[in-house]
């Protein structure tokens, strides 16, 4: 299984999630620039949080409008694993490849510290290392993570079981404390908090690593046992 | 030439930390009359005229400079003053 790690301009969290993977996981992995990306040969897309373009306009707006980001909706659409973290997660919203957006933290702040989720669905291909119910601890790192949804459309994701992280504590004011979601397939997973800073015990928390790990799971599952 | 002013609001209903914000400091300021401040944005354009200007500043604020999820936005369209 391969992972590509697309960086753009003000990326900050890539060399985390290419490490996460690539050096914590051993998978093949790439980190690559936004402008020259081919992602043909590639089995799983991760965008990782940052700044993208300064968060001008909106946050996430300026790259979902990027070359590389038509290529990950075809990518999306064939079923393949995209994982969007914090900036990823708005980028995917910009992109409306997730329903939603994210908006500013209901206090204002940016806020950086370690999280309590639960895992509210564990039937995705992103989580089934994890149990239902389960709590878990992942560190936040946004100033834009209260996510917004209208009504219709939070009923949909409750009733697709769409909302797969959910704080125990909200700390930015998002709808139903709503932390992670998956599109209706289940193949696109946005979330605020970064499970690619959460990958060994040293870093506080490894609760980050069985995101990839069900994914890698999953992933053999499906393509290799039935090669 | 046109001069294109795209005035964009949030959505009634969606939460603007930011207004409440503002709000307190007129309050602070003695300014006890504020019951609601919402802050948006302008965004200007030089837009070269035609057949379809108007169809297409609507594509545009439908495919970036607006967020229809969250946001609304209405357009004027004014002679650019050549400078």
């Amino acid at each position: 299984m391969k992972f590509a790690v697309i960086a753009f301009p003000g990326s900050n969290c890539d060399r985390d999630m290419y490490r996460a993977v690539a050096n914590v996981l051993g998978a093949d992995a790439d980190l690559l620039w936004y402008e020259t990306a081919n992602l043909d040969n590639y089995d799983a897309i991760l965008l990782p949080g940052g700044f993208s373009y300064g968060d001008y306009l909106r946050t996430g707006a300026i790259a979902a409008t990027s070359n590389v980001m038509q290529q990950v909706k075809k990518h999306a659409a064939k079923g393949k694993p995209v994982l969007g973290v914090c900036n990823g997660f708005q980028i995917l919203t910009e992109s409306e490849l997730l329903p939603g957006a994210l908006l500013r933290n209901k206090n204002l702040s940016f806020m950086c510290h370690q999280e309590v989720l639960t895992v509210k669905n564990n039937q995705t291909m992103f989580t089934t290392a994890y149990n239902e119910g389960e709590t878990i601890q992942l560190p936040i790192a946004h100033g834009e993570g209260n996510y917004y949804c209208d009504e219709a459309t939070l009923q949909e994701l409750i009733e697709h079981k769409q909302i797969v992280f959910t704080y125990q504590n909200n700390p930015n004011g998002s709808i139903e404390n709503i932390a992670g979601i998956v599109n209706r397939e289940g193949n696109v997973l946005g979330m605020m908090p970064h499970p690619e800073r959460a990958v060994e015990q040293l870093l506080g928390s490894a609760d980050g690593l069985r995101l990839f790990q069900s994914l890698i799971h999953n992933w053999r599952e499906t393509y290799v046992a039935n090669a | 030439m046109k001069k294109v002013k795209v005035h964009i609001t949030l959505k009634e209903g969606v939460l603007d930390p930011q207004g409440k914000a503002i709000q307190q400091s007129l309050h602070a300021l003695g300014y006890e009359e504020v019951e609601e401040a919402r802050v948006g944005k302008m965004i200007e354009l030089q837009v070269e005229e035609g057949p379809h200007i108007e169809a297409r500043i609507k594509e545009m604020c439908d495919k970036l400079l607006a967020n229809p999820v969250i946001e609304n936005y209405q357009v004027t369209l004014e002679e650019a003053v050549q400078s």
